[in-house]
This record gives C-alpha cells, sequence and structure tokens, in this order.
C-alpha cells in the first residue's frame, strides 16, 4: 500500500509538472522578473536548436520572458520546407523564425521577410565582419545571423582512414560499397556532387547539375541509405561507416564514441551554412520580435545555447564564453583556409528548383531498372485480381448449372 | 497441435509488443545512442520533467484530445440515433457520407481544413490556426469512427423498449437517458476511447491545421534534423504506463460490477 501511495504521488508530481509547465522557472537572476506585458510572440525554430534548461542548461525563453515580460510561444520545425509551406500555406503567423541561408534569400526575393529596425537590436554589434552582408543577404536588411557550420564527413576509425576523408571521392569508393549514408535533401546530397566536380552549389547551369546527377546515379548502387537524423545510430552502432553531415552535430558522435572521426574534406571544400532570424511579413508583434533576436544576441545568452546546441556561434564575444577545447576544435571553429574554401548556398530560381526536384526523384528513384520492377509489381497485383474475378465468375456459373 | 497455437499466440504477442519493450529498456539507457546499451539511468526521465516545451507539447495534446474526444462523443452519439431514425435509402446514402472521411486519405483532409479555416479566420479577422483550429479537425476526424461504434448497439436495440418505456408513462427525454442510454452505452465508450487514441495520435491533420500550436506528434517530428532525443522514450514509456494502469482498473471494476451482478 505505502509502495502504492509513492507511485501515487509519483503521479501526482508530474500532473503537477505538467500544469505548472508554463510557468518560467527562476534560473539565474537577482533582479526581480519585469512585470507581464500581455503579447506573446511566436517563435518558430530548427527542433532541438536552443537551450531548454534541461541537463543544467539555461531556459533561454525563460529567461527572456523574466526579463522583459514577453512571452514567447516557441514551436519548431524539421526542414526549411516544411518551414516555408507553413508560412505560405497562410495558417499561422510568427514573430521569429529561423531559417537557413537559401531559404532566406528565397523568402526575400518573394516578399515574405520584413525589414529589420537595426536601431532595436543593438546587439547586432557582437556579429563578427565575415558574417554580416552575407549572399544571401547581400544587404543585411532581413536577417541576423544565429548559428553557423559547415558540412563534413562522419567515418568509423576502424575502417576508414582519416586522409581518404580529405576527399569527397571516398564517398564514390566501391571498398566501401553498402557502408555510405548520404543527405536526404537534394541541395546537399547534389552539393557534395557538384564540389567533387568542382561547380558552384548555386549553379544556374542546367549541364552542370545533369553531370552532377549522373555521379550520384553511378553512387546510388554503393549506397545503404539517404537518411537525416538516422545517421546517428546507422555512424555509432557500425551499421554504415561514411556519412556527410553537419559538424555542429559532431559533438555527439565524437565525443561518446572514439570510434567515430570527423573530417572536413579540404581537398574540393564544402558548403557553408548559416542558419540566421528573420521576421516574417505580417508580423504582429514586430518591436517585440526585434527585442527577442537582440536578447538571443547577447554574448552569454549566445553562448549558453552553442553550448546547447553543438553548433558555431557567428559571435566572438560569445566564442570566448565557451570552454577552452570547444573553442579550439577544429571542428567546430575551422580555420579560416577552410572557411574560405567553402560556400554557401543561395536561392535557386524556380525553373531551377523544379529541374532539380526532376533530378532528385530520377536520383532516389534509380534510373528505369526500378521503374521497371514497380511496373511489374502493378501488373502482378492486376493480373492476380484479374485471376479471382474470373475465377469467381467461373465457380458462380458452374453453381447456377 | 495445441502447442503450435499457443506458439503461433505468443509469436503474434511478441511482435505486437517487442518494439514496446525495446522502447522501455531504452528509456533506461545512460547512453543518448538508441543502439547501443550504457548502463542504467533516470536520466531521460529527469530530462523529461525538466523539458518545458516538450512538456507544453504533452500538454496541447492532452487537451486536444480529451476536448475533441469529448465533443466527437457527444455529437456522435446524436448523429447515430438520428441516422437509426431513417430509413431505406436515405439511411444508406447518409451512412455512406460519414464512412467517406475515414477512407479519405489524411493529407487530402488535413490539406482541405487547412485552406477552409484559413479562409475562415481571414473572413473573421484573426491572424493564426490555433487550439481552436485544432479540436475543430480533430472533432471532425473523429466523429465517423464514434458513430459506427454505436451505430451496432442501435442496432440490437429492441426499438420496442423505447415505446414501451413512454406507455409506460416516460416522457421522451426521459426515457432516452432510462432507456436508451444505457443499451448503447458500451458502444458510446468505446467510440469515446477510439476518438481519444486517434486524436492523440494524429499527426497528418494535426501538421496542416496547428498554426502556432504544437502538438507532442509534431514536436518530435521537428526533432529529426538533429536527432529524436531519448527523452522521447521515457515519455512514451509514462504514457504507456499511465494508459496500462488505466484499462487495469477498468476492467478490474468491471469483473467486480459482473459479480455484483451475478450475485444478485
Amino acid at each position: 500500500m505505502k509502495r502504492f501511495k509513492r507511485i501515487l504521488a509519483s503521479f501526482l508530481c508530474a500532473g503537477l509538472l505538467l500544469a505548472g509547465s508554463v510557468q518560467p522557472s527562476m534560473a539565474t537572476g537577482e533582479d526581480a522578473p519585469a512585470p507581464d506585458t500581455g503579447v506573446t510572440i511566436n517563435v518558430y525554430n530548427w527542433g532541438e536548436y536552443i537551450a531548454n534548461g534541461t541537463d543544467g542548461s539555461m531556459d533561454v525563453n525563460a529567461e527572456f520572458t523574466r526579463r522583459t515580460g514577453i512571452r514567447v510561444n516557441y514551436t519548431t520545425f524539421d526542414t526549411n520546407e516544411s518551414l516555408y509551406s507553413k508560412l505560405a500555406g497562410g495558417g499561422a503567423s510568427y514573430d521569429v523564425i529561423i531559417p537557413s541561408d537559401y531559404m532566406i534569400s528565397k523568402m526575400a526575393r518573394e516578399g515574405m521577410l520584413e525589414e529589420l529596425n537595426f536601431d532595436n537590436i543593438p546587439n547586432f554589434q557582437y556579429i563578427d565582419e565575415q558574417f554580416r552582408n552575407p549572399e544571401y543577404d547581400p544587404e543585411n536588411k532581413y536577417s541576423v545571423p544565429y548559428t553557423w557550420g559547415v558540412v563534413g564527413i562522419f567515418y568509423n576509425k576502424n575502417y576508414v582512414d582519416a586522409e581518404e576523408t580529405k576527399s569527397w571521392r571516398v564517398l564514390w569508393d566501391e571498398k566501401y560499397s553498402g557502408k555510405i549514408l548520404m543527405f536526404d535533401n537534394p541541395r546537399d546530397t547534389f552539393g557534395i556532387a557538384q564540389k567533387l566536380l568542382g561547380f558552384s552549389f548555386n549553379s544556374e547551369d542546367t549541364d552542370e547539375w545533369d553531370q552532377a546527377a549522373s555521379i550520384l546515379k553511378q553512387q546510388k548502387p554503393l549506397v545503404q541509405a539517404y537518411v537525416m537524423d538516422q545517421i546517428f545510430d546507422k555512424i555509432a552502432g557500425g551499421d554504415a561507416w561514411l556519412a556527410p553531415y553537419y559538424a555542429g552535430d559532431a559533438a555527439i558522435l565524437v565525443e561518446e564514441n572514439e570510434d567515430i572521426g570527423f573530417t572536413i574534406p579540404t581537398e574540393e571544400g564544402t558548403n557553408f551554412f548559416v542558419d540566421a532570424m528573420c521576421i516574417p511579413k505580417g508580423a504582429t508583434h514586430k518591436a517585440e520580435a526585434e527585442a527577442y533576436i537582440n536578447f538571443l544576441c547577447e554574448p552569454e545568452i549566445a553562448a549558453a545555447n552553442m553550448d546547447y546546441v553543438g553548433y558555431s556561434t557567428p559571435e566572438t564575444a560569445a566564442k570566448e564564453l565557451l570552454p577552452e577545447e570547444v573553442q579550439n576544435n577544429e571542428i567546430y571553429y575551422p580555420p579560416q583556409e577552410i572557411l574560405d574554401n567553402s560556400e554557401a548556398f543561395v536561392a535557386l530560381s524556380d525553373e531551377m528548383n523544379l529541374y532539380l526536384d526532376s533530378l532528385w526523384a530520377e536520383v532516389k528513384m534509380g534510373g528505369p531498372g526500378e521503374t521497371a520492377t514497380l511496373i511489374a509489381i502493378l501488373v502482378f497485383f492486376l493480373l492476380l485480381y484479374i485471376g479471382i474475378v474470373v475465377y469467381k465468375k467461373h465457380k458462380r456459373k458452374m453453381q447456377a448449372a | 497441435m495445441k502447442i503450435a497455437s499457443k506458439a503461433y499466440t505468443a509469436l503474434i504477442f511478441l511482435f505486437l509488443y517487442a518494439p514496446i519493450v525495446v522502447l522501455v529498456v531504452f528509456s533506461f539507457n545512460a547512453s543518448s545512442t538508441r543502439t547501443m546499451w550504457g548502463g542504467f539511468s533516470l536520466r531521460w526521465y529527469e530530462k523529461l520533467f525538466e523539458d518545458q516545451m516538450l512538456l507544453m507539447a504533452l500538454r496541447n495534446t492532452l487537451i486536444i484530445a480529451v476536448v475533441s474526444a469529448a465533443a466527437a462523443t457527444a455529437l456522435g452519439t446524436l448523429a447515430a440515433i438520428g441516422i437509426n431514425a431513417y430509413r431505406g435509402i436515405a439511411r444508406k446514402a447518409i451512412m455512406n457520407v460519414t464512412k467517406f472521411p475515414m477512407v479519405n486519405p489524411e493529407i487530402v483532409t488535413g490539406v482541405s481544413m487547412m485552406l477552409l479555416f484559413v479562409f475562415a479566420t481571414r473572413l473573421l479577422g484573426g491572424s493564426s490556426l490555433g487550439m481552436v483550429s485544432l479540436i475543430i479537425a480533430h472533432t471532425t476526424f473523429c466523429l465517423p469512427y464514434v458513430v459506427l461504434s454505436i451505430m451496432p448497439k442501435l442496432h440490437q436495440m429492441d426499438p420496442h423498449l423505447y415505446e414501451a418505456a413512454q406507455d409506460l408513462g416516460c416522457p421522451p427525454v426521459r426515457a432516452f437517458f432510462k432507456v436508451v442510454l444505457p443499451e448503447i452505452m458500451p458502444g458510446i465508450v468505446t467510440g469515446l476511447i477510439m476518438a481519444f487514441t486517434l486524436s492523440i495520435d494524429d499527426f497528418v491533420i494535426s501538421y496542416f491545421t496547428s498554426g502556432t500550436t504544437q502538438t507532442l506528434p509534431i514536436y518530435i517530428y521537428s526533432m529529426t534534423r538533429k536527432r529524436i532525443s531519448p527523452e522521447i522514450n521515457a515519455l512514451s514509456t509514462v504514457l504507456f504506463g499511465v494508459i496500462l494502469l488505466l484499462l487495469l482498473v477498468v476492467n478490474l471494476r468491471k469483473s467486480k460490477d459482473g459479480k455484483e451482478a451475478a450475485a444478485e
């Protein structure tokens, strides 16, 4: 009975926690919380992309509410494309969104972003010079960088030599057939092929894309799967030995598993990406949204976020607050020559995007061979169905006779 | 033969429950990978109750499930009784219209509802979809399941019972509560439970109609760029445990009631 009571008590506790989950926690504050302004801003960010108070981290959103009295309704998305469709669908009104580089240029081109008032974002001063006026937002009107990173190769040290991973060619090596993973999104996957061929990611030349598609089709038999987050389990469990992924996620894999290494391919160069904060057109609380962006740029907040998320910060002041071993780790903060040798995505024209989608479908479907199998299966079922119908009719006739 | 049939049953149960067992076991895993065992720990449970965002999503999901299941059950019961009163072609037509949302692909339902809701909120001067549109959407797609689980009970019921109650002086409303409702109660409860589970489960329709409100399935799905955190294992284990407990209580009470009825 005593035990039962204890279980009951723990359930009650869970219930209380649920009920009280909206209240901001008093994590780190000497001064009293700001009075409630009654304003709630809607923030849309990547999943698992902010310090949320677990594992001893700072609860950033609660801290913002405590300091400003503005409440945060924080929700998350999984891809740039789903963010885009949500906003384009018109069903949601957000105040702050955090898309990646090429999506920012696409949305700016389509008039979906509000120009920022930098008077309300004084902390923009902390953003390093090299992250200002980026290619995706040349006049720096719409965005403030939140994180950045590069794409590199995770590999299993027991089977793959670190030297080999300095070039993207290793992903085409037949030795590793069936042990290679690739991204499950067209731009990242094509990007690797384009770098290997020496092309730009942002080419508008269909011929270059065709060539990239053709080497991806060659590679397809060697690829175990096109995946995103499953990479972690497959690489950690030894099911796969080679996988390109974002450097920010190296923390969990490389630090937890000494068999796993990470290299940024220097031979051909790599993709350099930025996720930046923007305000979509029609935001209802623009000033408060700018206050939120400003808050996230504060070096101590940015450092708390990066410490939890694992990606790199565009602020030197924030970087200096991070542990020494992170600052000096070339995975997170690669030397300048690697950055100089890398390229960012910019939005493609609409026709190019459509063309890329069809090429991607071709690569993943794998040529005419697999289409034939698909047709064979369909024909088989059709024949089966006809067979059953004919048999039933025949039977009925027999019975009638 | 008997052994074979038992082995077959065991195999079925193994297939059904092995994933849940793995999930429960890995919720106590000290390492953060989903494939390797790193020792026993409660760290994910701790993290679960610290994660405000996750708890917020869970809270939204539960509110939506409770409200929409209750609304769908109330509406569905009334609808079933109404449909039962029809005869012939009219009844067939209405039943088919009711069944249609079940066979309609979810994604079509989701997109069409989103379009409707966006249109309606613009008309009413609102800016964003949210809790209300989610509850309306969930009530809508749960409705056919409730109607279909009540219809057979109405079929089984002797229609003369209701007339007899009225003959004996019951006004129609009272006759309904005293005679009809107890008869179809098992169907209503089944419908309610089904609506509740369907609502908790739903991803596709919620994805399109959620606006700025986040439910648990959407939250979990959004983790896929980085990785699905093992706290989700812990949360699923807690949910599984609670539901198991609930079912046990309900069944125990039922068997107790049965015994008492038999004793009388």
